[in-house]
């Protein structure tokens, strides 16, 4: 039947066969034929770092011929693999800084210490205790106009023992000449990165006590 | 049901996509720096506040970069 609709409708619909040929598949532009086909790029041909031809190279480099620009190719993935590395490490520094925020969360507050009297501290001086354990050294101040101020006496640059100068306004750190704001125990000048962590103190009659470590870094 | 063939690249495209790859995974390195310092100054200062949105957006980036790098792999 050659007027069969059907027949001309599934001859109109056919796919061209030049399109399926080895050169052209799926391609009805003017694409390059080979398209599909691994590319010739001169890069890929291996040359020596002294430009020289192969043959003309030593034995060792023709037994052990590095094909140089893959080679470069491989270095870079390496290099990513060393950047997600570096990633991962990161993302361990944030789990033990989440990490430490939990124990800290659940650790008990220090407690209330008594660490003076008054009457024992006289204006424009200063005295030792050690708070919240025995091993953490703390100064307690009392300067000219009554104000009861105290701070970790740990450097919060290398935990040297600062010196209170009452006078001058200032807690010095010998080791490294660190300096400290009296009033608020801020880093002024040196190395210390950070202000002294603050004791939070708590005056009931003629005692003074330790009530808590406030940690600061502004 | 015919499969549609790979395109071949070539090593110069390869590397490109490579570079930008890298400059993708770079970034987002840098990012997790800044996110761990200032997480620590954070914590540093008691505000625990930020710890775990910090560690959760780290490890996001962590992931982003694995599957970077596993692109990067099977090419």
């Amino acid at each position: 039947m050659p007027d069969d609709p059907q027949t001309r409708f599934e001859q109109d619909r056919a796919i061209d066969p030049r399109i399926d040929s080895p050169e052209r598949e799926g391609l009805t532009g003017t694409t390059r034929g080979n398209i599909y086909e691994p590319a010739t790029d001169p890069e890929d041909v291996t040359v020596a770092p002294d430009h020289r031809p192969m043959t003309a190279q030593p034995r060792w480099r023709r037994d052990f011929a590095i094909d140089w620009p893959e080679d470069d190719y491989v270095a870079r993935r390496d290099f990513a693999k060393f950047l997600v590395l570096i990633s991962g490490a990161f993302v361990a520094g944030q789990a033990w800084i989440a990490a430490n925020s939990l124990i800290r969360e659940r650790r008990a507050p220090p407690g209330r210490k008594r660490i003076a009297s008054l009457a024992a501290l006289p204006l424009g001086s200063a005295t030792m205790f050690a708070y919240p354990g025995d091993h953490d050294p703390c100064l307690l101040i009392r300067t000219r106009d009554g104000k009861l101020l105290a701070y970790s006496q740990k450097c919060t640059h290398l935990s040297c023992a600062v010196v209170p100068e009452i006078d001058r306004g200032i807690l010095r750190c010998p080791c490294h000449e660190g300096i400290f704001e009296l009033a608020t125990g801020r880093n002024l000048a040196g190395p210390p990165p950070r202000p002294l962590p603050a004791v939070e103190l708590e005056v009931v009659g003629d005692e003074i006590f330790a009530a808590g470590v406030k940690e600061r870094t502004r | 049901m015919t499969t549609k063939p790979q395109r071949q690249l070539t090593r110069a495209q390869r590397t490109t996509v490579v570079y930008g790859v890298l400059c993708f995974v770079l970034i987002l390195v840098v990012l997790q720096l800044w996110l761990l310092t200032a997480t620590m100054n954070a914590y540093l200062d008691d505000d625990d506040a930020v710890v775990w949105p910090a560690l959760g957006a780290s490890a996001g980036c962590l992931l982003l970069n694995l599957g970077l790098m596993r692109s990067l792999l099977r090419r």
